[in-house]
């Protein structure tokens, strides 16, 4: 028999806010261990949460920017548990009137679009961070992360496969950061990740058992953690066995699932409305002003790419995967004859240059009319392709314009043809071996000429002229 | 020199040069070294602190203080500049200890103040200590206090009432001139009934919880227990306000309740509703409000006699409300972080265990299970949820009374003053807050007035007004109190000393 997989995704994002969510500490990654707290995040005796007014913004933009519908009316609940990383025992929370409900986002598998629902996203606080001994001794806790603003993202079980979920985090991510919701840092920990996981036979349209995966701290262990999850359900039921409900955790060293606790041990979170918090009450023109904020999202922008500049999907997806970079693409492809060239040179040589100084495309200097200042130079034959690499280079780092580099560095092309026709001959004078070859017939050989030229020239020769001159020398031997 | 004349005539004194706010400070340690070993109000007594505050603010009580905050005050403005006062228990102070009355906070010294607390400070007021209750303010007599219980000034075999009893016999005792304390289901007004002293139970959001270590959240409100309804206006004036630190606090503009104290009613109308004479109300309590309607009656308010049918379930409903919220609320006491923690503990679960089972007492254990079975899943339908429903009906029924009237009068508690150790029922001392849970359940303003004696106890006149019209309320409490003279009374314990 065969099976279908059902996935659907919770998602915890935290919001890119100054402060934290219910008091007026500030957020920080890697600060010291309990430094970032006050008495209201500490739940001492006797505080109260105030709600922070840019953590509900940016839940809401975000909630907006996944298609959902914002409830007019909603509120906070405590969501009971006892554990040493929440200093109240309880975790505030939405329970039943969550900020937005029935949204959607689109992936592209296989060039099929595939809608993807979102059952609700809510707004909450994040807990702290528990850190054990590796000789299990002693245990420690940091609440630093404690009242961290989150919001919680659940999707429909629409997802089929372990690639499709991959997509979908994909796109979920690049539309919190296009939104300036959040950074969806996974390594920092500001996206993560939970999958609920089971498997039907072809055609059945009741869910079967699920189990739940946590742990799985990057895109890659998310793949990893649902195809193993995928192929160990698939082999219990081929061999007539069933699946437990039960909560794994995705063990990376191994890439295999490990049992945290079965359903019976299910927490009975006692959730009822925060007394301590009113009622959130939106009105029409906050809602309009969030959704005002939501800059144009990537799948439009890749959709436009494609149309407009006429680039492949490929190139389309690579220039989407930050704001900052699709907008550099984007203002430098209206600038430029021909935007697949700006594509090829941002993808390409723009992107290694970064990655070569540590640096991401939002602290580059060099703003896009530079770089199409750049490409106008090797249209119009002012330097040779070759060229535009080491003054790229030069302008990535030090922010300066293309024609002040060439000017400096004495880089603008030869085109000249007595100049350069001097130079080849001289090459030609110096080379018999390279001459007799290709009068023998061996037509590369003049690459090797060509190549002594260049070097003569330091690169500035124009390579078509010196080209074609070399070609006229050497047949009217 | 005594506080029985109340706040304005202790200010009258500094100002005249008859005495100094070291002589009030003075007067009250006298007082309380007096009577306290007998009574036993104090939970912790600071007079260090005070003296170096009366330093501060000068002998007149008007020198300028500067705070941490480079923001210097003129307590010249405040009526409480250099007068004494005390806190009950469950209001934190920077640095001084706050227990709640538990064991499980024993040694808990807050890192930050009350926000009423700062109000205090801020105005000039001098600190002397803090006030036992109720373990966590549950319960009506103080007995559930786990250090020690208080005395009743007016008969030391009785309950002081509770849960703010130390708050109210130390006024009776004449040993501050005024308390702050914390009401969730009559917690003021009962102890304030039984002590004879004046208790307001602010609108819910008038005033901030900020820094009041909380029980039932949606029901908790901070309040006054004083001398006199003048006093209590005197103190409101200064405590009430919106509180950034409190979202559920809310923004009004503050009238001058003081000036709202005209003593006249000509015209007001009254409420009385019969629901609340239906129940098992002492015989004596019913003559004295019944007088205390006619005082009313004579000073030219309308009576009317109204229905609030929703009462009946207002206890059940409380008794689901609160413990749940309180289920919630001390959850985060687990010896980890601050107070009480158990000694040699097998594991981490097991110092969880022991340091609740030791450190909370029977009580407090008891709401925290009814409050925890109320939430649970399968239950909070039926329970909980059942008693916000009814909490609304019971609302409902107070704003169809107040079309009619402007003040609802009633008897703050069914019995005088009771006897130490004599209701050992839960359900029994339960049904002490008959008259004072609705209140709270509908967020109300209500005051309660000594308005008689009955064998030597005083008896409690309970008034309850509009949401957030602390001012006709006073105004009726004051002209009643004016005409009737029943405040200011001295328990037979307290000779008088002038
Ligand atoms: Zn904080």
């Amino acid at each position: 028999m065969s099976y279908e997989t059902v996935i659907g995704l919770e998602v915890h994002v935290e919001l890119g806010t100054r402060t934290k969510i219910f008091c007026g500490c500030e957020v920080a990654f890697g600060a010291a261990p309990n430094s970032r707290v006050c008495p209201v995040c500490l739940g001492s005796p006797g505080v109260l949460p105030v709600l922070n007014e840019q953590a509900l913004a940016l839940g809401i933009r975000a909630a907006l920017a996944l298609n959902c519908q914002v409830r007019r009316s909603s509120k906070f609940d405590r969501k009971n548990y006892f554990y040493p990383d929440s200093p109240k025992a309880y975790q505030i929370s939405q329970y039943d009137e969550p900020i937005g409900e029935h949204g959607h986002i689109d992936i592209v598998v296989d060039g099929q679009t595939r809608r993807i629902g979102i059952t609700r996203v809510h707004l909450e606080e994040d807990a702290g961070k528990l850190t054990h001994s590796p000789f299990g001794d002693t245990s420690s806790v940091d609440l630093n992360r404690v009242g961290v603003p989150l919001i919680e993202i659940v999707s429909e079980p629409d997802i089929r496969t372990p690639e499709e979920a991959r997509l979908y985090l994909e796109e979920l991510k690049a539309i919190m950061q296009y939104c300036e919701v959040s950074e969806c840092k996974m390594e920092e920990g500001s996206l993560r990740c939970d999958a609920n996981i089971s498997l039907r036979p072809v055609g059945a349209s009741a869910l079967g058992t699920k189990t739940e995966i946590k742990n799985m701290n990057s895109f890659r262990n998310v793949l990893r953690g649902l195809e193993y999850e995928q192929q160990r359900q698939a082999d219990l039921l081929r061999s007539g066995e069933v699946i437990v409900q039960q909560t794994l955790r995705f063990d990376d060293a191994t890439a295999k699932t490990i049992v945290m606790r079965s359903k019976e041990d299910a927490h009975d979170y006692r959730y009822f409305p925060d007394p301590d918090l009113p009622r959130i009450e939106l009105s029409e023109s906050y809602i309009a002003q969030r959704l005002a904020e939501i800059p144009e999202l990537p799948a439009n922008i890749r959709a436009r790419f494609e149309q407009d500049y006429g680039l492949p999907a490929y190139d389309a997806g690579v220039l989407t995967a930050s704001k900052a970079l699709s907008m550099f693409f984007d203002q430098t492809a209206r600038l430029v004859k021909d935007p697949k060239a700006a594509s090829n040179w941002i993808m390409g040589d723009l992107l290694a240059y970064l990655k070569e100084d540590g640096k991401e495309i939002e602290g580059l200097t060099m703003q896009p009319k530079q770089l199409a200042g750049l490409i106008g130079l090797i249209d119009d034959g002012t330097i040779s392709t070759k060229i535009a690499k080491t003054v790229l280079r030069d302008m990535v780092s030090s922010g300066r314009d293309a024609p002040t580099i060439i000017a400096e560095q004495g880089l603008v092309q030869i085109s000249d043809e007595g100049e350069l026709r001097a130079i080849a001959q001289r090459v030609i004078a110096a080379n018999p071996k390279s001459v007799a070859d290709y009068m023998a017939g061996k037509e590369k050989a003049i690459g090797s000429l060509v190549g002594q030229v260049m070097k003569e020239t330091k690169g500035k020769a124009n390579p078509q002229v010196v080209n074609r001159l070399m070609a006229e020398l050497l047949s009217s031997k | 020199m005594d506080f029985y004349g109340g706040i304005k005539r202790l200010q009258e004194g500094l100002a005249s040069g008859e005495w100094t706010a070291s002589d009030l400070v003075g007067h009250s340690l006298a007082t309380i070294e007096t009577y306290d070993a007998q009574v036993k109000a104090f939970l912790r007594l600071d007079g260090e602190g005070a003296s170096s505050k009366v330093a501060r603010v000068g002998n007149n009580g008007c020198a300028p203080e500067t705070y941490e905050s480079h923001e210097t005050v003129h307590p010249t403005r405040s009526p409480l500049a250099g007068i004494p006062y005390a806190l009950k228990d469950n209001l934190c102070v920077t640095g001084m200890e706050t227990t709640c009355a538990s064991q499980i906070l024993r040694g808990y010294i807050p890192p930050y103040s009350a926000t009423v607390v700062e109000r205090l400070e801020r105005s000039g007021g001098v600190l002397m200590g803090k006030l036992n209750l109720d373990e966590f303010a549950m319960g009506s007599s103080t007995e559930n206090s786990s250090y020690f219980v208080t005395r009743n000034p007016w008969d030391l075999s009785r309950v002081p009432g509770g849960s703010s009893g130390g708050s109210a016999a130390a006024v009776a005792a004449g040993m501050v001139p005024y308390t702050l304390g914390s009401d969730t289901g009559g917690s003021i007004r009962q102890p304030a009934a039984f002590c004879g002293v004046v208790g307001l139970k602010p609108t819910y959001g008038l005033v901030s919880r900020y820094g009041l270590v909380a029980f039932a959240s949606s029901l908790d409100q901070v309040g006054p227990l004083t001398h006199s309804v003048e006093d209590a206006a005197t103190v409101l004036q200064v405590i009430a306000g919106f509180d950034e630190r409190d979202s559920t606090s809310v923004k009004v503009d503050i009238p001058d309740y003081t000036a709202a104290l005209t003593g006249d009613i000509r015209g007001l109308r009254v409420g009385i509703p019969m629901e609340y004479f239906d129940t098992g109300m002492e015989e004596g309590v019913r003559r004295s409000v019944e007088q205390a309607i006619a005082t009313l009656r004579e000073l030219g308010a309308q009576i009317k006699e109204i229905s609030l049918p929703m009462t009946r379930y207002a206890l059940s409903a409380y008794y689901l409300i609160a413990p749940a919220e309180a289920s919630s609320n001390l959850a985060r006491y687990d010896g980890v972080r601050y107070g009480y923690r158990a000694t040699d503990p097998a594991n981490l679960l097991d110092m969880y265990k022991k340091t609740r089972s030791e450190g909370f007492g029977p009580e407090v254990k008891r709401r925290i299970l009814i409050g925890t079975y109320a939430l649970s899943s399968g239950y909070y339908d039926a329970y909980y949820k059942r008693a916000q429903q009814v909490r609304t009906l019971i609302a409902r029924d107070f704003a169809a009374a107040f079309a009619e009237v402007d003040v609802i009068v009633s008897p703050t508690t069914p019995t005088t003053a009771f006897a130490i150790g004599e209701k050992t029922d839960p359900l029994t001392m339960y049904l002490n807050d008959i008259y004072t849970i609705p209140v709270n359940l509908a967020g109300l303003p209500a005051i309660s007035v000594p308005c008689g004696l009955v064998d030597g106890l005083p008896v409690g006149l309970q008034m309850i007004g509009r949401s957030f019209d602390e001012s006709t309320l006073l105004k009726t409490a004051h002209a009643y109190e004016q005409a009737a003279g029943f405040s200011s009374l001295r328990p037979t314990l307290v000779k008088e000393v002038r």
